[in-house]
């Protein structure tokens, strides 16, 4: 394999990545003012539908986008309303939703099956795409990476730079504490879990207009996405950075596995295109594993020097999600 | 006061009822159908003769058999999501027993006996990963129970397509058919077979007594309600989230059993057919409670069957009826949280 090729592959992993990255950051978002949307498989699946159905009817790609948006949005507003407003379980209504938008994306789906449709275009960048290397790497893309990029950068500052950003940290970890200070904690609820839900949505159109683009029903492979890109924003301890890091090791991986299985013709493909799932349980073990009672015990038997090793090793992998996360708030 | 409020819930919960076939009817209408010739559809296709209704309970008895484990993992306030690849396992178990001693010359009585309990034993073994997963490593038992009905479903494609492949062509269509001998008798004409039946029935009382009327289910539910007051009560507390999830695996483990020795004959790629899922869906619906869960059970399934004929007669794609049951579940737990509003209300005025 040449470096141009390598070269080519990477910048696909970065464009296969965006519609991970859309979801894990708009789920870090809510999560972070302590609502789970566990609904995302269905939401991606029902959004990426709905886009990729108005963009064929209008033949405008700007309507798939916002339709997507729009459809995320709702989603998430039946969950803050049932989760904030009625005091319902979060997993539950969660878990429901993720199974109707799947159903719902089938069902209304289904006259738009294998049409052919509009394609984001590619949209070198003039000037910054000719620079060596870092050019056909970041710089040679689609509209929907570059706004990939900007939104981890964007979200990493809001959260921990900005006023509103520390806000927000606090209705989910402290809300008794931001109430106090001031702030409506359930109206905040409401505006970042819808918010978390509209980005979301952003990731199905960016599979059905840009990385897979059309739409083939429960052929379109999407189905199972939104619970590995959960499992990603638990990998990404609730920081974006952190998480747009698991959303590119994911899609790096995903890229090996086709560029491998050729050379491993005794394993079906059926055993590779799972493979992301057990993985998504090896590294939950890792990110967890730290806060069970037995390691301490048994890291405490230790000799000093490995103790310490192991412990920093755990501790750098550990994630703590925010504290208040799927506990409903009442102000009296 | 008493039966005032009684009447109030059932209000409530007819609302729920009429809220989800209000939404069904609506998105029927955005695709165009007629929603009067769906419901029709769906009604005559499950209880419309006796060979229908014989599906519906074909389609019942693992569903119900899901529920009753189900009921024992949500009331140790575990959200068990691997059902579904627990069934799975179960089932490839009970292949794997069959095709083990197919052609020794055990009596085919004792070989189904066995290929059921191999069944059970399956599943609980694959409920125990995840809750190992829980106990020992801290991970969530949605995540790890997702991710393992994944595998679950990657282990049942491989066998079909490789080591159990059918002589000649390997097809998603499944392993080769066991002789009638290892089937689990039914009816004539029919997949329904009234063993598995009496088994869905006697797992669903198993369960009642179990919970209801034992110190294990008293302790479960301790557990359930809170884990940290039933540990300082001397509860072990993961032991019995461990058994939890054993439990629900081996019923789950039976349910895939049955799909293989009673329905199937053989081990196919969509084996759980979403009853694990669906049991899910039920077992919120009837708000945990075993009682309701037969005719509930019996309802979805019907739904399940009578949704089988409308891509054929009308068109439509038959995940209307997954939309109308979930759709179901959604307002049921909506429609409790308004009416728990209410009676707060209701109550600080007094």
């Amino acid at each position: 394999m040449t470096t141009e090729m390598i070269l080519i592959g990477f910048a696909g992993v970065l464009a296969a990545a965006a519609p991970v990255l859309f979801a894990v950051i708009g789920e870090t978002i809510s999560e972070r003012a302590g609502v789970i949307n566990l609904s995302m498989n269905g939401t991606i699946l029902l959004s990426a539908m709905a886009s990729f159905g108005v963009a064929v009817t209008t033949d405008n790609l700007l309507l798939g986008f916002l339709m997507g948006s729009l459809v995320g949005a709702l989603v998430a507003l039946v969950i803050a309303f049932c989760n904030i407003t009625l005091k319902q379980s979060q997993v539950a209504v969660g878990f429901v939703l993720a199974l109707i938008c799947r159903d719902l994306s089938d069902f209304l789906g289904n006259p738009f099956v294998a049409l052919p449709g509009p394609r984001l275009p590619f949209a070198p960048i003039a000037g910054l795409s000719d620079i060596p290397v870092l050019g056909v790497l970041f710089f040679r893309q689609d509209l929907m990476t570059y706004m990939s990029y900007l939104l981890v950068f964007l979200a990493w500052v809001f959260i921990y730079k900005t006023r509103p950003g520390l806000m927000l940290q606090g209705i989910g970890e402290k809300p008794a504490a931001a109430f106090v200070r001031g702030a409506n904690v359930n109206r905040l609820r409401y505006f970042y879990t819808v918010l978390g839900g509209a980005i979301i949505g952003l990731a199905g159109p960016t599979y059905s207009l840009s990385v897979k683009a059309g739409w083939k029903g429960t052929l379109s492979g999407l189905d199972g996405i939104g619970w590995i890109a959960l499992a990603i924003t638990i990998f990404g301890g609730w920081n974006p950075l952190r998480a747009a890091f698991g959303a590119y090791l994911f899609a790096f991986l995903q890229w090996l596995g086709l560029v491998v299985q050729p050379s491993f013709p005794g394993i079906p493909s059926q055993v590779l295109q799972v493979a992301p799932f057990p993985l998504m349980i090896l590294t939950l073990l890792l990110v967890n594993i730290g806060n069970a009672e037995w390691v301490g015990r048994t890291l405490a038997a230790l000799p000093e020097p490995t103790r310490r090793f192991l412990a920093k090793l755990l501790r750098a992998m550990r994630a703590s999600p925010p504290a208040a996360l799927g506990v409903p708030f009442e102000s009296e | 006061m008493m039966k005032n409020s009684r009447l109030i819930n059932f209000g409530f919960q007819v609302l729920a009822v009429l809220l989800a076939l209000g939404v069904t009817t609506l998105i029927l209408l955005a695709a165009g159908a007629q929603p009067l010739d769906a419901y029709k559809n769906i009604i005559r296709g499950s209880v419309g003769s006796f060979d229908k209704f014989s599906d519906v309970l074909v389609a019942f008895i693992p569903l119900l058999i899901t529920v009753a484990g189900l009921l024992i993992t949500f009331t140790a306030g575990l959200w068990n999501i691997g059902v579904e690849g627990q069934i799975i396992l179960g089932a490839i178990s009970t292949t794997w027993v069959l095709r083990l001693l197919q052609d020794t010359s055990t009596p085919p009585a004792l070989i189904i006996a066995l290929s059921l309990l191999a069944g059970m034993a399956g599943g609980a073994l694959w409920a125990s990963l995840a809750g190992a997963l829980k106990t020992f490593g801290g991970v969530n038992e949605i995540f790890g129970g997702l991710g393992l009905n994944f595998v679950a479903t990657a282990i049942t494609i491989w066998l079909i397509f490789g080591p159990w492949k059918r002589p000649g062509v390997a097809s998603i269509g499944g392993t080769e058919s066991f002789d009638s001998p290892l089937w689990l008798p039914t009816l004539p004409e029919s997949r329904l077979s009234l063993w598995a039946l009496g088994l869905a029935i006697l797992a669903i009382i198993v369960i009642y007594f179990l919970l209801q009327g034992t110190y294990f289910g008293l302790r479960l539910k301790a557990v359930g309600k809170n884990s940290k007051a039933a540990y300082l009560l001397g509860v072990p507390t993961w032991q019995y989230s461990m058994m939890a999830f054993m439990i629900c695996g081996a019923f789950a483990g039976l349910a895939g059993a049955i799909q293989v020795t009673a329905v199937y004959h053989r081990l196919i790629g969509s084996i759980s057919s979403g009853y694990g899922f669906l049991g899910l869906l039920v077992a919120m619906l009837v708000n945990y409670q075993a009682i309701w869960a037969v005719p509930v059970a019996l309802f979805f399934g019907a739904l399940n069957i009578g949704g089988i004929q409308l891509p054929i007669i009308l068109k439509l794609d038959s995940s209307i009826t997954g939309i109308l049951q979930g759709t179901l579940v959604l307002f049921v737990l909506m429609v409790e949280g308004a009416r728990q509003r209410f009676m707060k209300r209701v109550g600080d005025r007094q």
